[in-house]
């Protein structure tokens, strides 16, 4: 019963977030100063065509109406039709998301297998050389351009020494080859057992990988330094030491143990701006995500997409929040 | 039976911006099948003194002695693996605060049954047994109940408990209680010494009882060892307590209001910066 | 130091006496010696060092660009474009010819020029909505961090691209774009000191004298807030260098011909296989001065707020 109470508290804020994400949305989207009649019907259509257009739109009503109607079409699934490609947004989202989700995965995986035994390590010997050395990478972790990054590693691992391929999610050779099932084109190559499509999805995959975890590197492994360092500061450690247990013991199951439900924050924040980094390491290594699909449509001036991309993105961020708050309240003893 | 710790000239220095900082200087006792209290106000050195022992200090610390033994192991000259077969197993430390000293995310069962498992060879299941047991021991009454919680649902005499419980697992030969009442309330204080009292006599273990309060430690105490500004100022039985000699011990008990002799206004302790010196 | 008009001013000796004196006879003497014990503390701190160095470095060579180039950042060569590094040329030439290392100096104004501004916009904004809605607590408080919970919502640069495509790509909407997004992290922070501070006993004493709610909140619980806000905004202007140079990236933030770094790496990412230092060097430069943010902020959250490092 208690358990119930504090998830629905985690829950109760959400509507109230995802109001005002839409109603973000919706100003960013009336403050445009291109004409979305116009953006449809083009320059030259006759004045009746406009207002015919700007009925149906319902762009002639007062703007609560307006708001009212963009609310319903979302409830519908509806983000309108993008001028650039002619489909439905959402049909595009679907189609480019997954490879934006697959690139950010793997990401994140490479950055918390570093990055939290990193932390760990340089908390448990503050001020040693390990703990500036790994203090100093993360604050470059921070610092670095994703997009300098991504041209550099281009630069020496495919130019230089040719160990990596270059652009794109897969050799042209297999385009077309693996059906969108996932939409992850690793995970449907393996899925249907290409496994010579696998390999070459796994290649291209590397380099913008490992651009964006060092971005989130630094995050996590500074988080997870300084948490630990709090950590080991608790009585609590004194009484493991008391105990005679080993260091590792004492390190990984009193210290981290305390700190693990605290990372889960730490961890799905990190997530979501991966999908921020994203866009850059997309542009650059031709990736394409849904970051990739935002840039396009920015530079067209398209605004459903544009709209349609960042709600989609701000329901992931406010899902992911949301995941990390329950996940809080559930495993830890002390909310429980 | 032979002396369990022998210390002398005990000297223990932190780091500060200005250069080391003395907090201990010089102390020296033996201590053998007994119970010895440790008396002092906040910063006298008790606490600091009392952790030496297991070298339990931060590693900023800096410890030196012309001798430190724990049954005969040079403690100073010890790797830290043999450190581990003390500390524990031969020797346990109660904390103040088990708000504090407990692990907040394990329950109290498997802390104590951890304790257990490093110093004895067992599986699982006989460690949780041996937990719930051990529990039994210090007199909680639903010993099963309670090995699952956590200790932020414990209050503070079953949270000392569990601590008492979890030192005790590894069958240890000297307790080192920290403060081990002053976090509690005034009616489970006497409980819980009694507890600990009742657990010395019957195991036959040693006992270091660091306290703030004099009559209390020399209530439960063969011998006490009063210390002021990193220094013992005298070591007496605590049968003889008030034979004491030195004034800083003198003042100390003039403080104390009596029923017997009552007075209009308590006495203020006077210090002498000689003592410090 | 000439507002310092104590006798002892005249000397070093004096002065350091006096800035440490364990007993200060006036408030001024007492917080220029907190000042001064900090400033010997980050002293100590190499990195943070090296960070307060780059980054006076940085504001010297961008506020003094004129004077250390005799080029002009937009005098197009179109026979000398994309020359390597030469005496001419320090850092060579982009792909119109124009002298890479005065651009560079140049880019300097630009982009630290951003982050003044936003830092203008950001840090009283979220300052007083955070102390505000800490201080007074209830509804205020709950409504105020509903709407930054909103605007944490989206991240950062994707909020920023969508704000600057409805506003016209450049310079003043990446700004406001920017600090539109910023200033909710500083608020929560804010908040937070303000909850903290609100609890202390002088404050229920101040309350007793009677003291109104805004001088409570200005005179008493802002400049306890300042501290760690201080050190969030400088590390966040390694943020803002690094979001207003992927909108310049993008093509959504300053608009060429502007000597903008972000910028200029996209108008000649083109050229990384042939003529690689073009992109790379103001890549390099957007690098150091990230960096050296960074690390100032690092190094000054070890001094002003222990409790956070």
């Amino acid at each position: 019963m208690k358990r119930v109470r504090t998830l629905a508290g985690a829950l109760a804020s959400v509507p109230i977030t995802l109001f005002g994400l839409v109603l973000i949305t919706f100003v960013i989207g009336r403050v445009v100063p291109i004409d979305p009649v116009v953006a449809i019907v083009g320059d030259h259509a006759p004045p009746e065509v406009i207002a015919r257009v700007r009925a149906e739109l319902g762009l002639d009503r007062p703007l609560p109406v307006q708001f009212l109607i963009y609310v319903k079409n979302l409830l519908h699934g509806d983000l309108g039709r993008s001028v650039m490609t002619s489909h439905r947004v959402t049909t595009d989202i679907a189609q480019y998301f997954p490879a934006t989700i697959e690139l950010a995965t793997a990401a994140i995986i490479l950055a918390l297998l570093v990055g939290i035994p990193a932390g760990v390590l340089a908390a448990s010997r503050q001020g040693s050389r390990l703990d500036h050395i790994v203090r100093v990478l993360s604050i470059g972790g921070q610092s670095v351009p994703v997009f300098v990054l991504g041209m550099i590693f281009l630069l020496i691992f495919y130019v230089k020494l040719g160990i990596a391929p270059g652009t794109g999610q897969q050799n042209v050779l297999y385009e077309g080859m693996v059906p969108h099932i996932t939409g992850m084109h690793v995970i449907d190559a393996a899925l249907t057992g290409q496994w010579d499509a696998f390999w070459d999805g796994l290649a291209h995959l590397a380099l913008p990988a490992l651009v964006l975890a060092y971005f989130s590197l630094g995050y996590i492994t500074r988080m997870t330094r300084a948490y630990m360092i709090d950590a080991l500061k608790g009585e609590y450690i004194i009484t493991a030491r008391a105990k005679g247990l080993s260091g590792a013991r004492i390190l990984w199951r009193h210290a981290f143990g305390n700190i693990s439900v605290g990372l889960i924050t730490v961890i799905a924040l990190a997530y979501a701006n991966l999908l921020s980094g994203a866009v850059l390491t997309e542009t650059v290594f031709s990736w394409p995500g849904l970051g990739l699909y935002l840039t396009v449509s920015l530079l067209n001036a398209d605004m459903n997409a544009v709209l349609g991309a960042t709600l989609v993105v701000g329901l992931v961020y406010i899902g992911l929040n949301l995941i990390a708050d329950l996940a809080y309240r559930l495993f830890d003893p002390r909310v429980r | 039976m032979s002396a369990h710790v022998e210390m002398r000239d005990l000297r223990v220095a932190f780091p500060s911006p200005r250069g080391p900082v003395e907090v201990v200087h010089g102390v020296s006792f033996t201590l053998g099948a007994e119970k010895l209290g440790i008396v002092g106000e906040s910063g006298s050195g008790k606490s600091v003194t009392a952790r030496a022992i297991l070298k339990l200090l931060p590693r900023a610390a800096t410890i030196s002695a012309t001798r430190l033994t724990f049954d005969g192991i040079d403690v100073l000259g010890a790797s830290e693996r043999q450190m581990r077969a003390i500390r524990g197993k031969r020797a346990g430390l109660i904390l103040q605060d088990p708000k504090y000293a407990l692990n907040p995310v394990m329950t109290a069962g498997a802390q104590i049954a951890e304790a257990w498992r490093v110093h004895h060879r067992g599986s699982a299941r006989q460690a949780r047994a041996a937990a719930i047991d051990l529990l039994a021991q210090v007199r909680i009454r639903d010993p099963g109940r309670v090995a699952a919680l956590y200790p932020h649902e414990l209050s503070g005499g079953m949270g000392q408990r569990v601590m008492i419980a979890m030192m005790l697992a590894p069958d240890p030969e000297l307790l080192i209680a920290d403060e081990p009442t002053s976090a509690l309330d005034a009616t489970v204080q006497a409980e819980i010494l009694r507890l600990i009292e009742d657990l010395v006599a019957r195991r036959g273990m040693g006992l270091i009882l660091i306290s703030h309060d004099l009559p209390l430690v020399s209530h439960f105490c063969d011998r006490v060892m009063v210390m002021y500004a990193g220094r013992v100022m005298e070591e007496l039985r605590a049968a003889n307590l008030s034979a004491a000699q030195h004034p800083y011990t003198r003042g100390l008990l003039d403080c104390l209001p009596s029923l017997i002799h009552p007075k209009d206004r308590l006495s203020v302790l006077k210090r002498d910066p000689a003592w410090e010196g | 130091m000439s507002d310092l008009s104590t006798p002892l001013s005249g000397n070093a000796a004096g002065l350091r006496a006096w800035l440490l004196s364990e007993t200060p006879d006036s408030r001024r003497q007492a917080a220029w010696g907190r000042s001064y014990r900090g400033w010997l503390n980050f002293r100590r701190n190499p990195l943070g060092m090296a960070g307060l160095i780059i980054v006076l470095a940085l504001l010297v060579l961008s506020l003094a660009a004129p004077l250390l180039t005799w080029q002009s950042p937009d005098v197009q060569h179109l026979a000398q474009r994309l020359a390597p590094p030469s005496a001419a040329h320090w850092l060579g030439t982009d792909e119109l010819g124009r002298d890479l290392y005065t651009r560079l100096l140049f880019g300097g104004r630009i982009t630290l020029g951003m982050v003044v501004a936003v830092v203008v916009l950001v840090a009283p904004l979220g300052l007083v909505v955070g102390a505000v809605s800490g201080y007074l607590g209830g509804m205020t408080d709950r409504i105020m961090m509903r709407v930054t919970d909103i605007f944490l919502s989206i991240p950062q640069l994707i909020l920023a691209l969508a704000f600057v495509a409805a506003l016209k790509p450049g310079i003043s909407s990446a700004v406001i774009a920017i600090a539109l997004t910023s200033w909710p992290p500083i608020a929560r922070l804010a908040r937070a000191d303000a909850l903290t501070v609100r609890a202390n006993d002088y404050i229920a004493a101040v309350k007793l004298a009677g003291a109104s709610p805004a001088r409570i909140i200005f005179r008493h619980i802002l400049p306890l807030c300042l501290p760690s806000v201080i050190v969030r905004i400088t590390l966040d202007m390694s943020g803002i260098i690094l979001t207003a140079a992927g909108l310049g990236f993008l093509g959504m933030g300053a608009q060429p011909p502007m000597p903008e770094w972000g910028t200029m790496i996209a108008s000649t990412r083109g050229y990384i296989l042939e003529q690689w230092w073009v992109p790379t060097i103001p890549g390099l430069a957007i690098l150091i001065a990230s960096l050296a943010f960074n690390l100032l902020g690092d190094g000054l959250r070890d001094v002003l707020d222990p409790k956070q490092s």
